[in-house]
């Protein structure tokens, strides 16, 4: 190019070579180290409690409460399976209760969504149904199943429908009418339109609601289990302390907190699979 | 594979409106005509061009393309909107394709041809929301064009768009119309657009919504937008404009969203 050209172009070399090890450390700091603080803190503060239940006289007994004894037994719990035996089952309820809560909380929210009056119809019964207690359908529960556990699968549907129910009708809502109109043109009938173009615009906000759903389900099912059944959770929580077992009841709490913590992040996992927003 | 359309006295009312919004609304459009629309806004364009669609029944009167009566949408005339309102969890080449996945077809060579032919070859596989304004407006075009419609219709589409992206997309889709031979029915808020794509244009007014003048426009395509002719026809269409339907300011300012005929209900479009 000779200096003679009337105007220039400056490009400006925007990556750099190498690896920032600054960025890389405070990276590693903000991702890794601060979590881990909070999980320390977290067993200190147990610890400091623990401590103060064993150095007083009128709670010694309860010693065991402490993460030193309940973290031992919980390693003796897993390598005997008894974990595997009281979660399963436990699991297995959840899955089911949600399984319901979906199938009637997500085709529900999506006429919900779909229809303005059909919302305006059921908005009040659902808002008054969804503040009760799930616990306190437990008379009703018991009454209307044969079984225990059909009780409790039922009393963890009737918990997680309702964020599913919700969360899928906002989404409906939020979908642009032309999204409609456009399918419509382009020769959708109404089933093509709910598998091509409302289910994959609102499958983040279906899992965003089970994630909800997974919560409440999660917080049900142990005070749910103390009663009547003789398998999960909640069972060996109850088991546990009826036969003065506390490093085996802290072991359990820590189990209930680990594996929440697992199916939170499932949810999350998906909400971000079938999340189209770019930052996605 | 143009098809003819034939406007029979289409009035309308909103439920619960009084007044009506279109009224006696009479019009043959030629197949392969190429037939602009302005307007005041609230003048009722959009509601007349959802009813070419099919996606809105006029309360008396009808619609035929190709002497059939238009009693709901369907792909072979096809309406792009002012949004280009991509399928943002489809990439750009489902986007184009659902028509035809609708329809239970496949032809991948059809694609292919209109990512050309809207010049996206190197965006098949891009994620929607990483594409430009302009480049979004491409994809809807193309989409519109996969069912082979013979009518398309255009609401505002370019009105969203820089001033240079507008320019080459009217001539873009002029252009198209011609080759795939298309009749089209553009609603626009701009005289340039207007004289730039139409064969005729029509003037539409107010309260009750009617049409009540046209000008022609017969210059070749692409059309220079600096040549005499072209602001010769510019200033006709503007004066007849102001005539009919004007006081002071010819054409009024687009709103950015359409806010008008979005359904109540979803269920109505669903
Ligand atoms: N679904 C509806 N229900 C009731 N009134 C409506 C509906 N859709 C449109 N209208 C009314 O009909 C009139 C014409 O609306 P329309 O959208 O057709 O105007 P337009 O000419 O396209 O306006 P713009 O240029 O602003 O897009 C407006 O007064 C509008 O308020
Ligand atoms: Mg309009």
């Amino acid at each position: 190019m000779s200096s003679a050209q009337p105007f220039s172009t400056t490009t400006f070399d925007i990556a750099e070579s190498g690896i920032d090890w600054k960025k890389f450390g405070s990276t590693l700091l903000s991702q890794v180290g601060y979590p881990i603080a909070g999980i320390v803190i977290l067993i200190s503060i147990w610890w400091l409690g623990g401590w103060a239940i064993a150095s007083n006289p009128d709670t010694e007994s309860f010693a065991d409460f402490a993460p030193a004894p309940a973290f031992s037994k919980l390693l003796e719990l897993f390598t005997n399976g008894y974990i595997w035996e009281a979660a399963i089952p436990s699991l297995e309820r959840i899955g089911l209760g949600l399984l319901w809560a979906v199938v009637i909380g997500v085709p529900v929210g999506v006429a919900v969504g779909l229809y303005s009056n059909l919302q305006k119809l059921t908005n009040i019964p659902f808002q008054l149904l969804r503040m009760i207690s799930p616990l306190a359908w437990m008379p009703i529960a018991v009454l209307a199943f044969s079984t225990w556990s059909g009780a409790i699968v039922f009393l963890i549907a009737i918990a997680a429908v309702w964020p599913i129910l919700f969360s899928t009708a906002q989404g409906v809502r939020r979908m642009d009418p032309l999204w409609f109109k456009i399918a419509k043109n382009l020769g959708a009938d109404s089933l093509k339109m709910l598998i091509k173009v409302i289910l994959p615009a609102i499958g983040q906000d279906i899992f965003a609601g089970i994630r909800l759903a997974v919560g409440v389900a999660w917080i049900v099912l142990v005070p749910a289990e103390y009663l009547g059944v003789t398998s999960g959770l909640g069972y060996a929580i109850n088991d546990a302390r009826d036969t003065l077992e506390y490093d085996t009841l802290a072991a359990m709490v820590v189990v209930i907190g680990v594996i929440g913590f697992f199916l939170d992040g499932i949810c999350v996992f998906l909400i971000k699979k079938f999340s189209w927003h770019q930052e996605g | 594979m143009s098809a003819n359309i034939n406007i029979d006295f289409i009035s309308h009312t909103f439920k619960g409106q009084e007044k009506p919004t279109l009224k006696d609304i009479a019009l043959n459009i030629a197949a392969g005509e190429r037939v602009a629309l302005i307007g005041r806004s609230g003048c009722g364009k959009s509601t007349l061009l959802h009813m070419l669609a099919g996606l809105l029944i006029p309360s008396e009167g009808c619609v035929r393309i190709k002497s059939h009566q238009v009693t709901k949408p369907s792909a072979k005339w096809n309406m792009m909107f002012q949004k280009p309102s991509l399928y943002p969890w489809m990439n750009v080449r489902k986007n184009i394709e659902l028509g035809l996945t609708f329809a239970g077809v496949k032809d991948p060579e059809k694609i292919d041809y209109l990512l050309d032919l809207v010049d996206l070859s190197d965006k098949a596989d891009a994620h929607v929301q990483s594409l430009s304004g302009g480049q979004q407006q491409r994809v809807a075009l193309a989409r519109s064009l996969a069912t082979s419609p013979e009518v398309l219709l255009l609401d505002e589409p370019f009105s969203a768009l820089d001033a240079f992206t507008r320019a080459s997309l009217q001539d873009e889709v002029a252009g198209i119309t011609e080759k795939e031979d298309l009749t089209m029915v553009l609603v626009t808020h701009d005289i340039d657009e207007a004289v730039a794509m139409g064969d005729r244009v029509l003037i539409m007014s107010a309260n009750p919504g009617s049409i009540v003048g046209e000008v022609k426009v017969d210059l070749p395509f692409p059309r220079e937008r600096s040549s005499s002719e072209f602001n010769l026809v510019k200033e006709q269409l503007m004066k007849t404009f102001e005539s009919l339907v004007g006081d002071s300011a010819p054409v009024n300012i687009s709103p950015i969203e359409s806010h008008a005929t979005e359904p109540e209900d979803k269920a109505d479009a669903a």
